[in-house]
């Protein structure tokens, strides 16, 4: 814990060190633009930012510092998807709707507070997977009742497919359930067959476009009830190319037009190996530049999250990362009692630090619009683990965060995940060639620190990787970087 | 006259128990079984099998 900066950060993994947090905390006061609603974007209405700005989904900015944790206690589900077989699952697997254990609600509760007492970072509780939060109803209320009595301030939040949303919207809002995610991969039955084999609706399996048309009609009803209530409302959907991928336009514009807050456009995720529909019979997800491209067109419709990293059904922890290992069955203590020491010190510690953040991307801003290179973007992949800078070895990353400079900012726009290169000591070249291959597009990488020998390749595939800005916000970092870039080669065209 | 569940398939998702109209499904040992004195394979309630309906893994609740 060498440079004062790290000190919270190094927390994040390490046990918590309160006195340090507090010391932080009150070192910075609320002198500047520190406090209270000034982290607030321009563009956002105060009582909407009031209950986003913890959520890690709801926020990019949050996403930084909060975390969320899904209990997966509603296995049953009443639609078959393409991507989705309910039969495979592994421990070391990363993506939606798997899970290692299935939890009681009781569990769920011990769980959820064992998490509460060693991780400061949480903020949001989720049912998500596998199986339907709505269709598995009984389930998903049990778990929520009790967690909302012994932890009242967790968010709590639910992903469905949208087809029993309907019935539970009025429970949901009496129970504060303030974040509802949708899962709407079309809004044309047609497109929708090629998605989904069948539904259960009413005692019955329906089948091909029949099927879809109830879907999506649940789901139209389902958000606009939502919106009525005054719950935020996110959208996922999968970018399934050649199925799908041009109708999403459609489907930002159909979310947009009744509300939904966000927007998740997310990668399908196809391997033979998972036994989907998808997988084995060879669809493939798209590049991340192609669900780029696909983000670009869509900006200025509902907003984009683009910070999402496609979680488990029972990860734990901040986005980039899962500690869900710590927290098995097995490690839960038979009892266990709430305590919020942990997690009322961090905020504090938060309240000041996003703060600076905020002066420090506006700083970047200006920096950029001072360079003023006409047009002239930049991608910049930074190695993280958390906090919003840059503050990983290159070679400890199994993540890299991008973010594009141009001369609207320094915007995040995604991540690329990647295996860490350092296996201890030595590096293996095939790693380094894929994490070559993940930074596609990308010119310039920020980290921690990085040896000469990974350097020298990244060079030689022509992205220049530095650590001379370690530790730094990520903004501040990038800004310089682009005044350095655009200042010494005006003419140069990157990326 | 009676549906079983194929226990090597069965994922433990629990749909079936909740769908079965006669609650001839029950959670014993780590797996979900039909009771057969109980099932009546849907007669009188629906036309096809609630449990074979709303399962997720194909030929898994079938007929005995």
């Amino acid at each position: 814990m060498g440079q004062p900066v790290t000190i919270s950060l190094d927390s994040l993994i390490a046990p918590v060190d309160l006195d340090a947090m507090k010391r932080t905390a009150a070192s910075g006061g609320c002198s500047s633009s520190s406090c209270g609603s000034s982290t607030r974007p321009e563009d956002m209405d105060a009582e909407v930012w009031e209950r986003i700005k913890d959520h890690p989904c709801y926020s990019e900015e949050a996403h930084h510092y909060f975390a969320r944790m899904h209990v997966a206690v509603a296995p049953a589900c009443n639609i078959q998807c393409n991507y989705c077989n309910r039969k495979y699952d592994c421990a070391n697997e990363s993506r939606p709707g798997v899970a290692s254990e299935k939890l009681t609600p009781d569990q769920a509760r011990r769980k959820v507070i064992a998490v509460a007492n060693e991780v400061p970072q949480l903020s949001v509780l989720g049912i998500a997977g596998p199986g339907d939060a709505c269709y598995d109803w009984k389930k998903t209320q049990a778990t929520f009742a009790a967690i909302a009595k012994d932890i009242p301030d967790v968010k709590l939040c639910i992903s469905t497919n949208g087809l029993a949303l309907p019935d539970h919207v009025d429970e949901l809002a009496d129970m504060n359930v303030d974040h509802v995610t949708i899962t709407i991969n079309m809004v044309d039955p047609e497109i929708g067959a090629k998605i989904y084999p069948w539904i259960y609706f009413r005692n019955r399996r329906w089948t091909g476009v029949e099927a879809s048309q109830i879907l999506h009609e649940r789901q139209m009803q389902g958000l606009e009830m939502l919106i009525a209530r005054g719950v935020l409302t996110k959208i996922n959907s999968v970018m399934i190319p050649g199925v799908n991928d041009e109708h999403l336009i459609e489907v930002n514009r159909w979310v947009k037009a009744r509300g939904a807050f966000l927007h998740n456009v997310m990668p399908l995720i196809s391997d033979p190996a998972h036994g989907t529909h998808y997988g084995l019979t060879g669809q493939r997800g798209p590049s991340a530049m192609e669900l780029k491209a696909l983000q670009d067109r869509l900006e200025g419709g509902a907003k984009l999250m683009r910070h999402c990293r496609q979680c488990r059904a029972d990860a734990v922890g901040l986005l980039g990362e899962d500690r869900g290992q710590e927290f098995t069955l097995d490690q839960l203590p038979e009892s266990v009692d709430y305590d919020p020491a942990k997690r009322t010190a961090y905020r504090e510690f938060v309240a000041v630090e996003r703060g600076d953040h905020v002066a420090a991307k506006q700083a970047a801003a200006a920096a950029i619009q001072e360079a003023a290179a006409e047009g002239q973007s930049l991608l910049v992949a930074v190695a993280t683990k958390g906090g919003g800078r840059v503050n990983e070895h290159f070679g400890h990353a199994k993540e890299f965060q991008i973010y594009e400079a141009s001369s609207k900012g320094v915007v995040f726009v995604g991540h690329r995940k990647v295996e860490a290169y350092c296996l201890g000591g030595f590096g293996e070249d095939a790693t380094l060639d894929a994490v070559i291959a993940a930074l596609e597009g990308v010119r310039h990488v920020l980290c921690a620190k990085i040896g000469d020998c990974p350097k020298d390749m990244l060079e030689a595939a022509g992205i220049a990787a530095s650590d001379a800005y370690a530790y730094e916000y990520a903004e501040t970092a990038i800004g310089a970087l682009y005044a350095e870039t655009f200042a010494s080669a005006p003419s140069q065209a990157v990326a | 006259m009676a549906f079983k569940i194929v226990a090597s398939q069965c994922t433990a998702c629990s749909a079936c128990e909740f769908e079965c109209p006669t609650g001839a499904i029950k959670f014993k040992n780590d797996a979900y079984i039909i009771d057969p004195k109980i099932c009546t394979e849907c007669e009188g309630h629906f036309d096809t099998q609630q449990c074979a309906n709303v399962c997720p893994v194909p030929k898994t609740c079938v007929k005995v």
